[in-house]
C-alpha cells in the first residue's frame, strides 16, 4: 500500500438501496483522495454479477438458489417499497429526473477512481457462483484475511 | 473573485460535485484557482471537508439566491 489513507467497506447487502449509498461513499472517499477497497459478500455479490447470461452451478440447491437469486445491478432492487418493481423502477425515475447517476454509472465512476471491487471466495463457494458469473471489473477474489489486513490499515471501514 | 476554470455543477447532488472537482483539479496546474458553480446545499459543508482532506486551500464559498460559487486553489 501506498501513504495514502484507505477505507475498506463491507458490502454485505445486495439491495440497491445499500448499494447506492455504498457506492455514494466509496466515489466520495476516492474523490478525496483516499484508496478505497469494496468487499461484497453473501447477498452483495449480487452488485457486481454480470446482468447478461445465466449463473451455472451444480447441484439442485444451488441452480434453484441461482435462479432466484440471479442479481446483476440491473435486477437488485429497493430493500424497501419495492412493490413489485412499481418503487424500485420509481426511485430510478426520481434519481434520473435528479441528474443523479444510476448504480451501474456510480460503478463505473468507482472503477474511474480507482476503487478495488474484491468478490468473497467463501460465499461464492457455498452459493454455487463461478468467477464467471461476475462483472470484469472485479479486482480479485478473495478471504477475510484480505479483507482484514486491508481494514486494520485503513481510517475508515464499514459495514454495509 | 477571478477563477482560471469554472466547473458547473449546477443541478448534480453529493457526491457528484466532489467527484467532479476532484477529476477537475488533476488538469489545472499548481497555484490555479477552480470555480465551482452549485446548488445542492451540502457543498457549503462539503468543500471545506474536501478542501481540508485533499489539502488544497478553499479561497471562498459565495451564496447567492440558492446558488453557490466555491473557488479552491489547488496547493499541491
Amino acid at each position: 500500500m501506498s501513504g495514502k489513507e484507505s477505507i475498506t467497506l463491507v458490502v454485505f447487502s445486495g439491495d440497491l438501496d445499500k448499494a447506492l449509498a455504498a457506492f455514494n461513499i466509496a466515489i466520495g472517499a476516492a474523490s478525496m483522495g483516499m484508496e478505497v477497497s469494496m468487499f461484497f459478500t453473501f447477498w452483495g455479490l449480487n452488485i457486481i454479477k454480470r446482468n447478461d447470461g445465466g449463473i451455472r452451478s451444480k447441484g439442485i440447491m444451488r441452480r434453484m438458489l441461482n435462479l432466484m437469486n440471479r442479481g446483476g445491478s440491473r435486477r437488485i432492487h429497493l430493500s424497501k417499497f419495492h412493490m413489485m418493481g412499481m418503487g424500485t423502477w420509481m426511485m430510478k425515475r426520481l434519481m434520473k429526473d435528479t441528474n443523479f447517476p444510476q448504480l451501474e454509472e456510480l460503478m463505473a465512476m468507482a472503477k474511474e477512481m480507482g476503487v478495488r471491487f474484491i468478490a468473497c471466495t467463501t460465499s461464492m463457494g457455498i452459493m454455487g457462483i463461478g468467477k464467471e458469473a461476475f462483472i470484469p471489473e472485479v479486482d480479485s477474489f478473495a478471504g477475510v484475511a484480505t479483507y482484514l489486513a486491508q481494514a486494520r490499515e485503513g481510517k475508515v471501514n464499514l459495514f454495509i | 473573485m477571478k477563477a482560471d476554470v469554472t466547473l458547473d455543477c449546477i443541478g448534480l447532488y453529493c457526491p457528484m460535485p466532489i467527484f467532479h472537482t476532484a477529476k477537475k483539479l488533476k488538469e489545472l496546474g499548481v497555484g490555479q484557482v477552480l470555480e465551482i458553480l452549485a446548488d445542492d446545499e451540502g457543498i457549503k459543508e462539503d468543500m471545506p471537508a474536501w478542501c481540508k482532506t485533499t489539502g488544497n486551500e478553499l479561497l471562498g464559498i459565495e451564496e447567492e439566491a440558492g446558488q453557490y460559487r466555491v473557488y479552491v486553489r489547488k496547493s499541491k
